[in-house]
């Protein structure tokens, strides 16, 4: 296969890509899906390279999918959590950093709970960095995935309506997907309740509206996205049922969607909350297909950002 | 035996006496003590200040120099060099040291301090609560006789309304000023960042304009009731600022300061440097219709003072992620720079206003001496040349601090020399 690649080592973030970087993540993911279908999970795209996984901020789907990548091409993975690290001894970024560059890693895929800091380390390494999820800034290769799997539902991504509805404020997935979809020719509407919703939100170009039903009408993806209850301390929203009153999906609030209308979830939901289980298992909901792409996107990626060898095995 | 400085060859701009233009003046054991066209040398010492700009010293109402406490981060030493070398004659240093600046003791520590190491003067701001915890007020009258020229409790905006009662009309007695950093931490949540379509993008946490908006308007209702002065720190958005404006109208006595980066940079500037901690500080930057307000204050006369909020971390202290940074950046030795190249060659800024926003505006806002060159005012001056070419680099900065959002900006028009009390403190090493 012929792949045209990157302009950068790292991925931070969705803001920073063209439409055609977008465009060969997206089809060289879709070529890696056939590797996960084969009896023997595995080729040497990546041997000999190192990945460290450094994840600053729980994380199962993420964390398991990059891990599943790296195993797939062949990378060699070292795995670091912050519990238990010397972060806990109080080791600061930067020198943690600093000991891992040390060890020559080729890619490092961090998660951490604030703005910007996949952007620090890139400026401080050698190494590639890919942004697994900073604070309620980017989570780029969530964004990806989800864009494959409306390609792969809805056949295109251009002048589709999708309807992005919850905690818009804490999200990181919600602004890697208004970057992608608006880039890609989407048409996205956010809707949260108002204390959720960050003031000039639309001046990221999408429309903003607090009505849920009303965002609903004729979309054709309905993104829901997880209530952070670890954060509604304080004046956020009164209670979980008024909440799912306002702002949860059911199915007879879909039916406002297209027939068509597919519904996705990052995970992990909040059944109950913010999805009734009558969407999120019915034919409608593509939020397992989300899982199983995650891994594909994420070989895309490790491929791409590592240089990608043609890859050893194909026809 | 008398010591003579006779500046000769430069461009006088004194607006607090009226005096634009060529004259000479003579310096006398620590005072100005002839201006004219022609003035006889005599034994004096000649500077040639050709080409040279000849301005009152100029007067940072705004600094942190850390010491007692934190001398790893800036002492009195490096910072009031630093200041000489940015062309200020007197720093006002904020009480957040450790110890806090809220006794005898600890003011005349600063006091004399300044007096022993060379460079700018050093003029202690006491703290209005014990150790700023905004509960007990300090002994004023202590404070003023040690040396503090006004009260703050510096990054803590004191919340009890009736405490800053009090406090006004207690500062009152001694003629001090109240300085507030007016931030509603209610309102602001301590966001590392301004409140906007760039925080909504970055998906950082974000300070509402309001928050500084509030507290001024709250503080400001005190002073009107106490008659006290009150004097606003870095005041950063439109709104505050038209609240300002209207006070001085209404006759409230208050002043206010803004700093160099919120008269140059907007809150976009966090985004284009791809989250550096270099642009953390607060108050935050706001947004350029903040900038554009600002602009308007600083010609029209709402604000008094440029002030610089020189701010000095340990590098390592600021090499860390944007959330968890402290916030703050230096200024000393950029400031003067920044607002010319950027405002008065540019013509935003007229001359006049900007000798002004450094000397007389800030010497009035507290009532300190100098801010004039007339006959009888303290030797203090800062000679500006104004076709100096410079690139800011922090590794060469006499501050302990290195995080700016300057580096590496390239500027025209600089200090050339520093004078305090007739004695050349800081000169650039080329003339």
């Amino acid at each position: 296969m012929t792949v045209g690649n990157l302009r950068t080592k790292d991925l931070l973030g969705i803001e920073p890509l063209t439409p055609d970087e977008i465009t060969l993540l997206l089809d060289t993911a879709e070529s890696m899906r056939a590797i996960g279908q084969r009896a023997i999970k595995k080729v040497p795209a990546l041997r000999g390279r190192m990945v460290v996984n450094l994840f600053f901020e729980a994380s199962t789907r993420t964390r398991f999918s990059f891990e599943t990548a790296e195993k797939w091409l062949s990378a060699d993975s070292l795995n670091f959590a912050a519990k238990g690290s010397s972060v806990e001894k109080g080791e600061s970024l930067l020198d943690t950093a600093k000991n891992l560059q040390a060890m020559s890693p080729d890619l490092i895929v961090i998660r951490h709970g604030s703005p910007g800091v996949p952007h620090f380390l890139a400026r401080h390494l050698k190494a590639g960095v890919v942004n697994a999820g900073d604070g309620a800034h980017e989570h780029p290769t969530q964004a990806l995935l989800d864009a494959l799997t409306i390609r792969q539902r809805l056949g295109r991504l251009e002048g589709l309506r999708v309807t992005i509805a919850g905690d818009i404020a804490h999200s990181r997935v919600v602004r890697s997907n208004i970057w992608l979809l608006t880039k890609m020719g989407a048409k996205v509407t956010v809707c949260g309740p108002p204390t959720l919703l960050p003031g000039r939100i639309e001046e990221m170009g999408v429309a903003v509206t607090t009505d849920f039903d009303a965002a609903l009408d004729g979309a054709d993806v309905v993104m829901m996205l997880r209530m952070q209850l670890e954060r509604q301390g304080k004046s956020i929203f009164p209670s979980v049922r008024e909440y799912f009153r306002h702002y949860g999906l059911d199915a007879k609030r879909l039916s406002r969607a297209k027939p068509e209308a597919i519904v996705m979830h990052p995970g992990p939901m909040n059944r109950g909350v913010e999805i009734a289980s009558d969407v999120a298992d019915s034919g409608r909901s593509v939020i397992l297909d989300q899982v199983a792409n995650g891994v594909a996107v994420r070989m895309a990626v490790l491929y791409l950002l590592l240089g990608g060898h043609p890859l050893e095995g194909e026809s | 035996m008398s010591r003579k400085l006779l500046l000769r060859g430069g461009k006088l701009v004194d607006p607090a006496a009226g005096r634009i233009g060529r004259f000479v003046v003579l310096l006398s054991d620590g005072l100005v003590t002839e201006v004219g066209g022609r003035v006889e040398a005599g034994d004096a010492e000649v500077f040639d200040a050709s080409r040279l700009l000849v301005l009152p010293g100029f007067i940072d109402l705004h600094a942190h120099l850390r010491e007692p406490g934190r001398e790893y981060a800036e002492t009195i030493a490096t910072g009031l060099a630093a200041a000489a070398a940015g062309g200020f004659t007197a720093v006002c240093a904020m009480p957040n040291t450790s110890p806090v600046n809220d006794s005898r003791e600890t003011c005349e520590f600063l006091r004399l301090r300044g007096e022993k190491v060379r460079g700018a003067r050093l003029y202690p701001i006491g703290a209005i609560t014990k150790g700023q915890k905004g509960q007990e007020m300090t002994a004023f009258g202590e404070l003023a006789e040690a040396g503090a020229v006004a009260l703050s409790d510096d990054g803590k905006w004191l919340e009890d309304g009736g405490l800053l009662r009090h406090a006004f009309e207690h500062a009152g007695l001694f003629g001090l000023p109240i300085v507030q950093h007016a931030e509603d931490k209610s309102l602001s949540e301590g966001a590392p960042m301004h409140e906007g379509a760039v925080s909504a993008r970055l998906g950082l946490s974000g300070q509402p304009s309001m928050a500084e908006a509030a507290a001024v308007a709250r503080d400001l209702l005190v002073a009107e009731m106490t008659h006290g002065r009150l004097h606003v720190a870095h005041l950063s958005t439109a709104r505050a600022l038209d609240l300002v404006r209207r006070a001085k109208a209404a006759g409230i006595r208050v002043t206010c300061e803004v700093t160099p980066h919120h008269l140059v940079l907007t809150d976009e500037e966090v985004a284009k440097s791809e989250f550096s901690t270099r642009t953390k500080m607060n108050p935050p930057l706001r947004e350029g219709s903040d900038l554009e307000a600002l602009l308007a204050g600083l010609s029209d006369g709402v604000i008094d003072a440029i002030a610089t909020d020189h701010a000095p971390h340990h590098a390592d202290e600021k090499a860390v992620d944007f959330d968890s940074a402290p916030f703050g950046i230096v200024g000393l030795e950029t400031a003067a720079s920044v607002v010319y190249d950027r405002l008065v060659s540019r013509g935003k800024l007229p001359l006049e206003r900007f000798a002004a926003l450094f000397s007389a505006g800030p010497a009035k806002a507290f009532g300190l001496p100098g801010g004039t060159l007339a006959v009888g005012a303290p030797a203090d001056v800062t000679l500006f040349d104004p076709e100096a070419r410079w690139k800011v680099d922090p590794h060469r900065f006499l501050s302990k601090g290195r995080s700016t959002p300057f580096a590496g900006w390239e500027l025209v028009g600089g200090p050339a020399a520093t004078i305090v009390a007739g004695t050349v403190v800081w000169q650039r090493v080329d003339l």
